[in-house]
């Protein structure tokens, strides 16, 4: 008999289950649910995109890439970064396109942390920070958002979580799940407190495309002397809608990305080719279809969150990405057992704010990532729910 | 297109408050740009889609196509709006290609469409042939799927 318990290393052994995954295995079970749980748009991949990649094999070019990625793709990377950004990346030496934002954080963290290095990660925030920072025996060091600051990070909070073990500040904005964005401003007053230490920062814009300020998204790269301590992460998934295509890419100094080429090729060889061909095409032509569902987005946006808060869940209004993160705390239930009943009585799954950091507890996350006329009959489904427990 | 057009397109029982909250406007605004849209004519109507079979599971929809002769100083237009007043003719175009109007028409069996095509359309001076076209199911209609809801594929929550 295999005793496997005896072979899984002590670092994954410790890695906790995602805590939400017992109850969707449940919801996939019952009949007549309807989700607003999912991160990926709900819009099919602009239809140039999906042409070059059929092209790609009608060629038949199937083989590896460069390690790196493709030249092209990354030259209109390097464009864009320009375009959107001001700011200058050498593709030869300074990108790579990983496999989806995802392998680009996982590069990132890996590259830099040696066991017992702090690594500041703010939260509410996607999933998988701490638990590859645990992989490679870091230690995450949470710095919580508020939502009275709208759940940015301030200067204040990051300066009290510093210390001499300190090597990398995670900064994912747009966020999931608050829907926080991080102004050229608000980006100041954190560079301030960066340029004067030798900590790197991750930067993890997945949901540039996806602000509804009128302002567009600014990198903290942009910002004076924040270029040679930002890796910049971001991709195709959520602007493109290209989540199944596995498309990212990382940019950052020339002596790190050397580096972590190094990890990206051992583990990963290189993109899959026919996406970073697609990839290629979506940079190159298809702004306005971005346009066209940010626009789409942004309307479900307005209409969501009036929606919310006129049958009581008091909501932060979103500047970014897809998500309402509505506080349930007037119900007097956590997190857990507000999506629990409210999966089980009235068939709506969401995602409780504590699987998103212990700062999420109190707070749901809703994706607007749905057809108007589905979240219509979702927030039907959540009224009667909180009409009941009032009772 | 207009974000408003779009949105009435999709669902025209939308109120003026249900509006004005998906486009960042007021009230006030949104019932002005309706009206002046009323006004100029780039709103014609509002109307609705009906899944015709459940409605009324008898129901004929045909899509005629007509050969004409235009006429000399009045092109295709005299003729076309004379077709377009019968009480029947739910729409009628004007075509690119082998024929020149396209027209749609309802009626409450195969026969009557037929009748109607035979003695009122042919027989319209300058019609020179009729192609009748019998709709038999109907998938989807100004963006709305008829029967079912294209599926979700994406799972029930991802993070």
């Amino acid at each position: 008999m295999m005793d496997y318990d005896k072979l899984i290393s002590k670092k994954c052994a410790k890695l906790k289950p995602s805590g939400i995954r017992k109850f969707f295995d449940v919801a996939a079970m019952m009949e007549g649910v309807i989700s607003l749980g999912v991160g990926e748009p709900d819009f099919q991949t602009p239809w140039a995109i999906r042409k070059a990649a059929i092209t790609t094999l009608e060629k038949g070019k199937t083989v590896y890439t460069a390690n790196p990625g493709l030249i092209e793709l990354r030259t209109e990377v390097a464009n864009y970064l320009n375009r959107t950004q001001g700011i200058t990346y050498d593709p030869a030496h300074e990108i790579i396109i990983t496999v989806g934002g995802s392998e680009a954080i996982d590069l990132g963290i890996r590259s830099l942390i040696d066991p017992g290095d702090e690594v500041l990660v703010v939260e509410p925030s996607f999933v998988c920070y701490a638990p590859i920072v645990e992989l490679t025996g870091g230690v995450v060091v949470p710095i919580e958002t508020k939502v009275e600051d709208k759940f940015k990070l301030t200067a204040k909070a990051l300066r009290e979580k510093i210390t001499d073990k300190t090597k990398l500040l995670i900064l994912p904005f747009p966020n999931n799940p608050t829907g926080g964005v991080m102004t050229k401003s608000d980006l100041e007053e954190i560079a301030e407190v960066l340029r004067d230490t030798n900590i790197i920062v991750l930067s993890d814009e997945i949901y540039a495309e996806l602000t509804y300020t009128g302002e567009p998204h600014c990198s903290i790269a942009s910002l004076p002397g924040m270029q040679e301590r930002t890796l910049l992460v971001n991709g195709f998934s959520k602007a493109y809608a290209m989540t199944g295509w596995r498309m990212g890419y990382l940019a950052g100094p020339a002596p790190l990305v050397s580096q972590m080429l190094k990890v990206h090729q051992y583990a990963i060889m290189c993109s899959p080719t026919v996406s970073q061909y697609a990839a290629v095409e979506a940079l190159r032509s298809c702004d306005d279809e971005v346009k066209k569902m940010t626009n789409e987005y942004n309307i479900r946006r307005r209409w969501l969150v009036n929606a919310l808060n006129e049958i009581g869940l008091e909501c932060f209004e979103p500047e970014g990405a897809f998500y309402v993160f509505p506080s349930i705390k007037s119900t007097g239930l956590s997190s857990e057992e507000f999506c629990e009943r409210l999966l089980y009585e009235h068939k709506v799954a969401v995602v409780p704010g504590n699987a998103f950091g212990e700062s999420g507890e109190g707070f749901i996350r809703i994706s607007y990532a749905y057809s108007l006329k589905h979240l219509q009959e979702a927030v039907k489904r959540i009224k009667e729910f909180l009409d009941e427990i009032k009772k | 297109m207009d974000s408003l057009l779009k949105l009435l397109k999709q669902n025209a029982r939308l109120s003026n408050g249900e509006l004005a909250t998906m486009l960042g406007m007021t009230e006030q605004d949104v019932a002005a740009r309706i009206a002046d849209y009323e006004k100029r004519g780039i709103i014609k109507g509002y109307s609705v889609i009906v899944n015709e079979e459940l409605a009324d599971n008898n129901a004929v929809t045909a899509y005629i196509e007509l050969k004409v002769t235009p006429k000399a100083d009045y092109g295709f237009d005299e003729l076309a709006s004379k077709i377009a007043s019968l009480d029947d003719v739910e729409s009628v175009s004007l075509m690119s290609g082998a024929y020149d109007l396209g027209v749609t028409i309802s009626g409450k069996n195969y026969k009557e469409i037929a009748m109607f095509v035979a003695q009122r359309l042919s027989t319209i001076d300058g019609v020179l042939s009729t192609a009748t076209h019998f709709i038999l199911k109907r998938y989807k209609e100004k963006g709305i799927m008829i029967e079912d809801e294209v599926s979700d594929e994406r799972g029930l929550v991802s993070p």
